[in-house]
């Protein structure tokens, strides 16, 4: 049984019966949809004429392969002893494993004053809600410049809404991302049109008539005819903590994602794991590609596998033309080395006090930095330890040094 | 059905790497194996239309550069999430230096 039915969930159903499993599988979501893509949310999803939804499967897949997925529908609590989940339409369900893929939520902005003109962008209904309001002439506010933050800027923009993104930290991007690489996502938001005030504290908001007002900590006003709030995600382990599973930054799990209790796991954003390649660090990601190798993982480790989590973490983001890849944790990093690509792309090393690649982060025009990231991303994996010349050479190709 | 088209000069490609090829409205992709064989296939990603050229090639796998959607080159065959369509491949020819495809 799996509970929780986005990018995570939905792959581990799948991937159960791809591993051959003939048991029961059942899929427990909240929303109404089949599970579903939820990068393009703040992309494509957002600029296209009818935002589409993105499912990662069909009712008929679904039905051939013996998958049911109740929708619409809360898990309330888990009784660990008797192997059983009560849903929040009265039903019980029991199970022989449980997977926990529960995601994380917005995290809220904790400031009185909040109505219906200040949202927040996690489902594919919030997105049709804020496409609603964004059109030529409109004004947005966005609050906080991550990633989700920024995207949506982006899109608005494309849109021809007048954006404007306030951030509380001296610059975007804070958290992850290198001050050179956010230095050139802002300006490519400036260039667009987009207001972007760093360092810019929220006093007060008023919402409560047709707009929404937005004071901010040197006094200026900025009036919106929406405010979307990004300042993060917080993981969603109520339900895990309710049945006594610890909880450490999410749900904790060891490395093949099983919690304390051998029958029951998590994994994707709801969980936090120790991360092989840092030696054990105990992280949690929220990021697509992790939410989808780890529900594969889960669902090998819910046959028996007993495998250890052993990748490297990798997340992009696109905005207007351009697009940024990081493989790898950059705090771990105590240098940088800089390689320059074509058409003003480049990536930078970050290299830990040994020598060893930590993390690459790259940025530049269309795809141009993803072929040398993945090979940095297999870099890392291997715990390499490249010279930095050869790194910061665009004459020596990164795959030899694969061979190395 | 004998619509051969010269792509691209044998030594344009590196071993094991991949070139981006447009033809007549259409886009291709030109893989050269580490075995210095050449093969063709749809030159978009059967995920989210990204150009496969830009991703990397690995033995006989190309990978999408976006979201490392992986394909065996020389069969065409998905191999799993987040891709589950086929690329559609197309026969290849090396003559006298040049590589030809049959885009048919």
């Amino acid at each position: 049984m799996i509970i929780g039915a986005g990018e995570c969930g939905g792959r581990a159903a799948l991937a159960l019966r791809d591993l051959g499993f003939e048991g029961p599988v059942t899929l427990v979501g909240d929303e109404p949809h089949l599970p579903y893509e939820r990068p393009p949310l703040s992309k494509e999803a957002m600029t296209g004429e009818a935002p589409a939804i993105k499912t990662i499967t069909t009712d008929a897949l679904l039905a051939e392969r013996s998958i049911r997925h109740i929708h619409s529908v809360r898990a309330a609590a888990i009784d660990r002893a008797a192997h059983a989940v009560r849903l929040s339409d009265g039903s019980s369900l029991s199970y022989d494993k449980l997977l926990l893929a529960t995601g994380s939520v917005p995290r809220k902005l904790p400031m009185p004053g909040l109505g219906g003109r200040c949202v927040y962008l996690r489902t594919f209904n919030d997105a049709l809600a804020i496409r609603a309001h964004l059109s030529a002439g409109n004004r947005v506010a966005i609050l906080g410049g991550g990633f989700i933050g920024l995207e949506l800027a982006a899109s608005a923009r494309k849109l021809g809404a007048t954006v404007t993104v306030i951030e509380a930290q001296p610059r975007i991007l804070m958290r992850g991302v290198p001050a050179e690489i956010a230095e050139i996502i802002h300006k490519a938001h400036e260039a667009e049109g987009v207001k972007v005030l760093t360092g810019q504290g929220i006093t007060a908001i008023a919402d409560d008539g047709p707009q929404v007002g937005i004071t901010l900590g040197d006094g200026q006003e900025v009036v919106a005819d929406l405010a979307v709030i990004g300042i993060g995600a917080v993981p969603v382990t109520a339900l895990a903590a309710a049945a006594g599973l610890a909880i450490d930054n999410g749900i904790a799990v060891d490395a093949t994602l099983r919690t304390a209790d051998p029958d029951v796991f998590a994994a994707g954003d709801c969980c936090s794991f120790p991360l092989a390649v840092y030696g054990g660090r105990r992280v949690r990601l929220e990021a697509w590609r992790n939410a989808q190798e780890q529900g594969a993982l889960a669902a090998r480790n819910m046959l028996g596998a007993n495998e250890a989590h052993a990748a490297v973490p990798w997340f992009w983001s696109d905005q207007y033309g351009l697009t940024l890849q990081i493989a790898g944790l950059s705090d771990e990093g105590r240098a940088i080395v800089r390689r320059d690509l074509d058409d003003g792309a480049f990536i930078l090393f970050h290299l830990a006090e040994d020598g060893r690649l930590v993390a690459a982060s790259g940025i530049g025009p269309g795809n141009a930095v993803a072929r040398d990231i993945r090979l940095a991303e297999m870099l890392i994996a291997r715990r390499a330890m490249p010279a930095p010349e050869a790194l910061g050479s665009q004459a020596v190709k990164l795959k030899s040094l694969l061979a190395a | 059905m004998s619509d051969w088209v010269e792509a691209c000069a044998a030594g344009d490609i590196d071993e094991e790497d991949v070139m981006r090829f447009d033809h007549g409205g259409r886009t291709f992709a030109i893989y050269r194996s580490p075995e210095d064989e050449y093969f063709a296939t749809d030159g978009l990603c059967t995920h989210e239309k990204v150009h496969l050229a830009d991703g990397l090639v690995m033995d006989d796998i190309i990978e999408c550069p976006k979201h490392n959607g992986r394909f065996n080159y020389k069969t065409g065959d998905a191999r799993g999430a987040p891709v589950c369509v086929n690329l559609k491949t197309y026969p290849v020819k090396v003559d006298a230096g040049k590589v030809l495809i049959q885009v048919g």
